[in-house]
């Protein structure tokens, strides 16, 4: 076995395969399917202040290799989480990240400011994708000044790993990166889903209720490796890498491309025991490649 | 209920009219416990325009040759190559998916089961368990017209069947909605089938002050609770009707009819 263990601010995980936020729920919809004690984490929905609906149906499309989805963060808030969730997750051996969205900046503070009180949550993973309600609805990730500004008040309530989660729809993600970077945070995680549409031509009418949504899955992968490589050559904080992964192979082409750990999505509702599929592959690879530790070949790309 | 991935062989595939198809899969160890309403989610490895699992509601449940039936209608990609599985091919399921139809209370004893097209599928086994706890269901089923109507015969095992088509072609013309099964009194009716169909069930059912459960297709990725991509809008606000349904008491759903 090669040694699998890497490092993200000051959250060790046993190995660097998580599952993504909003496609593993709480990690409890998979125990039928797998021993989630043996993912190096889970991150959990995306949660907010307050409970949320989510968007009407239909809420899902799937595409070419993919799939468009506008599930609207539906959650029942911090809150219920706190009470509910997360005194049955702490039996769990892994390390669960809570998926931190909201519409305003307070949001978001209040949101980050009640996770830190748990000691079993041992990092945030910070949405910025989410629209500000107050600047008419731009994601908050998309603007650098407004990017910098949420990790900046975040960074100041929450003391464990914060792992600010980068939105690809825009037009240069290594700035945004370098901004957050800048104000405190520990990680970068990349790439949340990227905005798309589908249209059905029989009855010309879109086929999410919300017209357009987030694209994930296969198709997503060139793009989010490039994303990676670009901001792990940008940044000294750790890098977590996703978009599209769905075996050992792609996940190896993350590390290569300078990610610390990576996140596996979409795939997990074609194969909910992906992950461990994963977790072994990339241990074969190392094995194979005659590499003792996942460190050797993180941002190991040769391009000469 | 413990949900179960796995492989299961294609034991028999059988064209029927009109585009649909009956597959019948089996393995050696015994199946599940499996209930009516309940669906799978099955892996087509195929194209990219077939990327995530497909929806099917469990038709039936042979215990003696240990087989679950899907009765499939070819709509697109992922159905059409379904419809060339081959005996002995292995097909992967994540299964037995969602709740269940709920059984008759003591003191009902009239049920009507009303299905429109493919939706037919999941109340024949309905019908098979409701006649094996010595209930005596009657179905109703509508289609467009004669061809639309499949496996009649094995809903006739197991209770009285009418029918409605569009064109009249078979039983009574007009919607199953006309038909004049539905003057006669019923304690509770479930139903399956295009969405106008079971709406207009549900009206019915409500202003006869019927028990009415209705079964919804609602297009989904995971199939078990974790993606939030199905819901349907209840009084407790947004459901799945992956894990809560797909078997829903009219009673709790926000439709608006
Ligand atoms: C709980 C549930 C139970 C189902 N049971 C059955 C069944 O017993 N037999 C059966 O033949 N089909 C059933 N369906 C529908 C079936 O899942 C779809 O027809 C199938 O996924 C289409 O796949 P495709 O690749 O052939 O077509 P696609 O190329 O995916 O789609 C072709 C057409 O079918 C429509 N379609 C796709 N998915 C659905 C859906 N979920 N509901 C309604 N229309 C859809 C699309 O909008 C499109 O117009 C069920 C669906 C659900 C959610
Ligand atoms: C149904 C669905 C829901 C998602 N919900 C969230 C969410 O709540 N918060 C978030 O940061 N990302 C969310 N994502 C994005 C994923 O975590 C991930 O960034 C993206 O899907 C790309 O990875 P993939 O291609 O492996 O799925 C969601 C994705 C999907 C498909
Ligand atoms: S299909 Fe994923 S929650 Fe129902």
């Amino acid at each position: 076995m090669a040694n699998l263990t890497t490092k993200i601010g000051d959250l060790t995980l046993k190995n660097p395969v998580i599952t993504a936020s909003g496609t593993f729920g709480y990690g409890e919809e998979y125990l039928d399917f797998l021993d989630i004690n043996q993912l190096g984490g889970i991150c959990v929905k995306g949660t907010t202040l307050h409970r949320r609906e989510g968007n009407p149906y239909p809420r899902m499309a799937e595409t070419p290799s993919g799939m468009l989805n506008a599930v609207g963060l539906q959650n029942k808030g911090v809150d219920y989480f706190i009470n509910t969730i997360y005194p049955r997750l702490t039996v769990f051996e892994t390390a669960f990240i809570v998926n931190v969205s909201g519409s305003t900046l307070e949001d978001y503070i209040e949101t980050a400011e009640k996770i830190n009180s748990l000691s079993f949550i041992p990092a945030i993973e910070l949405n910025i994708s989410c629209p500000n309600v107050k600047q008419g609805g731009m994601a908050f990730g998309v603007d650098k000044d407004m990017a910098a500004e949420v990790v900046k008040e975040v960074r100041k309530v929450y003391h464990k790993t914060l792992i600010v989660k980068l939105s690809p729809n825009v037009t240069d993600i290594v700035s945004i990166a370098e901004a957050v970077e800048h104000v405190g945070a520990d990680a970068v995680s990349l790439i949340n889903t990227l905005l798309g549409m589908a249209i059905d031509a029989e009855t010309q009418k879109p086929l999410l209720s919300t017209i357009t949504g987030g694209l994930s899955g296969p198709c997503v992968k060139p793009i989010a490796l490039r994303m990676v490589w670009q901001v792990a050559h940008a940044v000294k904080i750790p890098v977590v890498g996703m978009g599209g992964i769905s075996n050992a192979r792609d996940a190896i082409e993350f590390f290569l491309a300078g990610a610390t750990a990576i996140e596996v999505g979409t795939a997990n509702f074609i194969d909910p025991a992906v992950s461990l599929q994963v977790i072994q592959g990339v241990n074969d690879y190392l094995q194979r490649h005659h590499c003792e530790s996942i460190n050797d070949i993180i941002g190991a790309l040769k391009t000469v | 209920m413990k949900k179960i991935i796995g492989d299961l062989v294609v034991s028999e595939n059988i064209p029927l009219k009109n585009n649909h198809f009956l597959l019948k899969l089996t393995q050696a160890e015994p199946l599940p416990h499996i209930l009516p309403g309940q669906f799978v989610q099955l892996k087509i490895d195929d194209t990219p325009s077939v990327f995530l699992r497909r929806t099917f509601s469990i038709n039936y449940v042979d215990r003696k040759k240990n087989e679950i039936w899907l009765l499939i209608q070819v709509v697109g990609d992922g159905t059409r190559s379904l419809s060339n599985c081959k005996i002995g091919d292995s097909l992967n399921l994540i299964y037995p998916l969602g709740n269940s139809f709920s059984m008759p209370t003591s003191s009902q004893s009239r049920l009507l089961l009303v299905g429109g097209g493919v939706g037919v599928a999941p109340l024949l086994f309905l019908g098979a368990i409701l006649a094996e706890k010595g209930f005596s269901p009657s179905f109703l089923l509508g289609a467009r017209n004669i061809d639309g109507l499949i496996e009649l015969e094995k809903f006739q095992q197991f209770g009285d069947v009418y029918i409605a088509t569009e064109d009249g072609s078979a039983g009574e013309i007009g919607f199953v909605t006309d038909h004049s099964i539905l003057k006669n009194s019923f304690d509770k009716i479930y139903t399956c089938g295009p969405t106008p169909m079971m709406q207009a069930i549900s009206q019915f059912a409500e202003n006869q002050f019927i028990d009415c459960e209705v079964s919804l297709e609602n297009k989904m990725a995971c199939g078990i609770g974790a993606c939030l991509c199905c819901v349907t809008q209840t009084h407790q606000g947004n459901q799945c009707v992956c894990t809560d349904g797909p078997v829903f008491n009219t009673k709790e759903l926000a439709w608006q009819i």
